[in-house]
């Protein structure tokens, strides 16, 4: 009996306790959807209002609109899409060869992926920021692909090969008998048995793109092509005090990946231990 | 009969070329472009000559204050966020795994800032800690909680505006530490806990004695996870203070992009990048070397 409401007590204090730090960790979303439905006289008002007292939702029209945001937010969508779809394309083909074959370079190309899987992002910026002045990329969105494609095909194939190893080998070796080659043995099995993995990747080098700041920052100088994240910081530093707009902006922004996390939860927490390898 | 086998061989290859395209172009040679800048004075305009300086710019570094700096500041951002993250995702985590309803929920509420952009959530804690009397954090301490006899331009100094770049790092990775630990601590066998109870232990106990030396390789390989993360540390740095004032706030890749696209002094810049590559490295080779066991032990997360 005693110990019964020991244990209620406990869930009781730990549950509040909990909720408390919840509250404080969204907090500054509330307040950042707060402002973002305030004029740009309530932005510094005293006391701040947390319930906006005139709400309007004025911002959001003038970031969809006269501040183009509708466009950066496609762009993001054009760059994460063929980014997620090329980089799951090529990183499961090289986790296939890893996983299934053996050749003779198998080791060093390895621990080439490996070696790039560690290495910080933006330690080569100079030079790929030469490379993209030679081949005219600068303020393209296909600089962007290109070398996010390249940065994200190591963690993802490094991922995907555990994953793949994992998968018996015995239906492959029944395909082979019957004459599969190589193609169809990886665009028929192993793929197919794959999808978690793939979907695991596909998220994190999608939310990689979606969010990615600082090579698009560095390549895209024209206001007319530019990403979120760019459009965003550079936004900020023009119009300093108008955060109702900037948080209008960052909203659209965020939305659909919070929705994204919410809908595909499992995939998140398989990802994070491998995605974490870059921080 | 040869050529058939010469085919075979091949396969594998073209599996890899796609990718190992990609990764040719777009990091292999960088990196051995990098490397080569490094030793130079490298000029970008075409037809100005680079001169050869070998390992000036590395020897550069060990005398420049602003690198050092630098670096100083890295380390004590990686010191104070990674301890934030742990201790508060470690007891979160502990919390959350004996709770019988709400997991879910809470997991996704301490998760939210984890997947949200950094430059979003840089700009929202640069206005939080707005320096007007109505910046959210001082009508909180002077106003609501009365710490602060009066507002704080928090982000004009150095000192304070750490106190917000580092409660960013903190509060951006705490459900991310919680979602791993959390993983860990339900793979735990139940067994230890129920033995340990019938013999006399204790909550308190069982946490001290059995739970946090079970949770001790996760805890480790979380650590070093959050350090290799944390001395990369940018886009907060560089949206909310700009690395200023006056360099004071800078971190290595801030310095280091500084360097090169505002000073155009790609050679030290890039012997920065190798520097701060290397101690990436150095990292990394202590988390590869306990990875195994702890895969072996607790099937790994």
């Amino acid at each position: 009996m005693n110990r019964k409401i020991m244990e209620r007590a406990r869930q009781i204090g730990y549950t509040l306790l909990l909720a408390l730090g919840a509250f404080i960790t969204i907090f500054p979303f509330i307040y950042m959807i707060s402002t973002s439905l305030k004029g740009p006289l309530f932005v510094f008002e005293l006391p701040p209002q947390i319930i906006p007292k005139q709400p309007t939702i004025q911002n959001f029209i003038n970031a969809w609109t006269s501040n183009r945001f509708g466009d950066y937010f496609f762009n993001s969508l054009k760059v994460t899409l063929i980014t997620t779809i090329l980089v799951v394309w090529f990183a499961s083909m090289m986790a296939y060869a890893f996983a299934r074959f053996n050749f003779f370079l198998k080791k060093p190309l390895f621990y080439l992926v490996m070696f790039f899987m560690m290495m910080p992002a933006m330690t080569l910026i100079v030079p790929q920021f030469i490379l993209a002045i030679k081949l005219k990329v600068i303020d393209h969105l296909s600089g962007l692909v290109l070398l996010y494609i390249a940065q994200n095909i190591p963690l993802a194939t490094f991922l995907l090969r555990g994953f793949i190893e994992q998968v018996p080998v015995e239906i492959e070796e029944a395909a082979k008998i019957d004459g599969a080659s190589a193609w169809d043995i990886y665009w028929r099995i192993i793929l197919p048995l794959s999808l978690p993995a793939l979907a695991t990747s596909a998220i994190f080098v999608s939310l990689g793109a979606w969010d990615e700041y600082v090579w698009a920052m560095t390549i895209l100088n024209n206001p007319e092509v530019r990403t979120l994240p760019v459009a965003i910081a550079a936004f900020q530093g023009t119009h300093n005090s108008d955060w109702g707009l900037i948080f209008a902006a960052s909203l659209t922004a965020i939305t659909p990946i919070i929705l994204l996390f919410i809908v595909f939860q499992k995939f998140f927490v398989k990802g994070i231990s491998a995605g974490a390898v870059k921080g | 009969m040869r050529t058939k086998n010469f085919q075979k061989q091949l396969v594998p290859y073209l599996f890899l070329l796609p990718g190992m395209i990609f990764l040719s172009v777009w990091l292999v040679y960088p990196m051995i472009q990098a490397m080569n800048i490094s030793l130079h004075d490298w000029e970008i305009m075409p037809g100005r000559t680079s001169p050869f300086v070998g390992l000036a710019h590395y020897l550069q570094a060990s005398t420049d204050p602003l690198f050092w700096s630098a670096l100083r500041n890295t380390a004590f951002y990686a010191l104070v966020t990674v301890f934030g993250q742990l201790t508060l995702g470690v007891s979160i985590a502990l919390m959350v795994d004996r709770l019988i309803r709400g997991q879910v929920i809470f997991r996704v509420l301490y998760y939210l800032p984890v997947v949200t952009s950094w430059v979003v959530v840089s700009l929202l804690f640069k206005y939080l800690f707005n320096s007007s009397p109505a910046g959210f954090i001082n009508y909180l301490f002077v106003d609501v909680f009365h710490i602060l006899s009066s507002p704080v331009p928090w982000l004009n100094e150095a000192n304070t505006a750490w106190v917000a770049i580092y409660s960013l790092g903190i509060w951006k990775g705490v459900g991310w530490t919680m979602v791993i630990i959390l993983a860990a601590l339900q793979l735990l066998p139940e067994e230890c806990f129920s033995a340990a109870s019938i013999d006399g232990a204790n909550d308190f106990q069982s946490l001290i004695f059995i739970k946090l030396p079970l949770l001790l390789p996760t805890i480790i390989l979380v650590f070093i996870m959050l350090t290799i993360g944390a001395v990369q540390a940018y886009i907060q740095v560089a949206l909310i203070t700009g690395g200023g004032p006056l360099h004071r706030t800078d971190v290595i890749l801030s310095y280091m992009y500084y360097l090169a696209f505002n000073d155009l002094d790609y050679g030290y810049s890039s012997s920065l990048s190798f520097i701060l590559a290397a101690i990436v490295f150095v990292i990394s080779q202590a988390q590869l070397r306990l990875q195994r066991p702890i895969e072996m032990t607790a099937g790994g997360n």
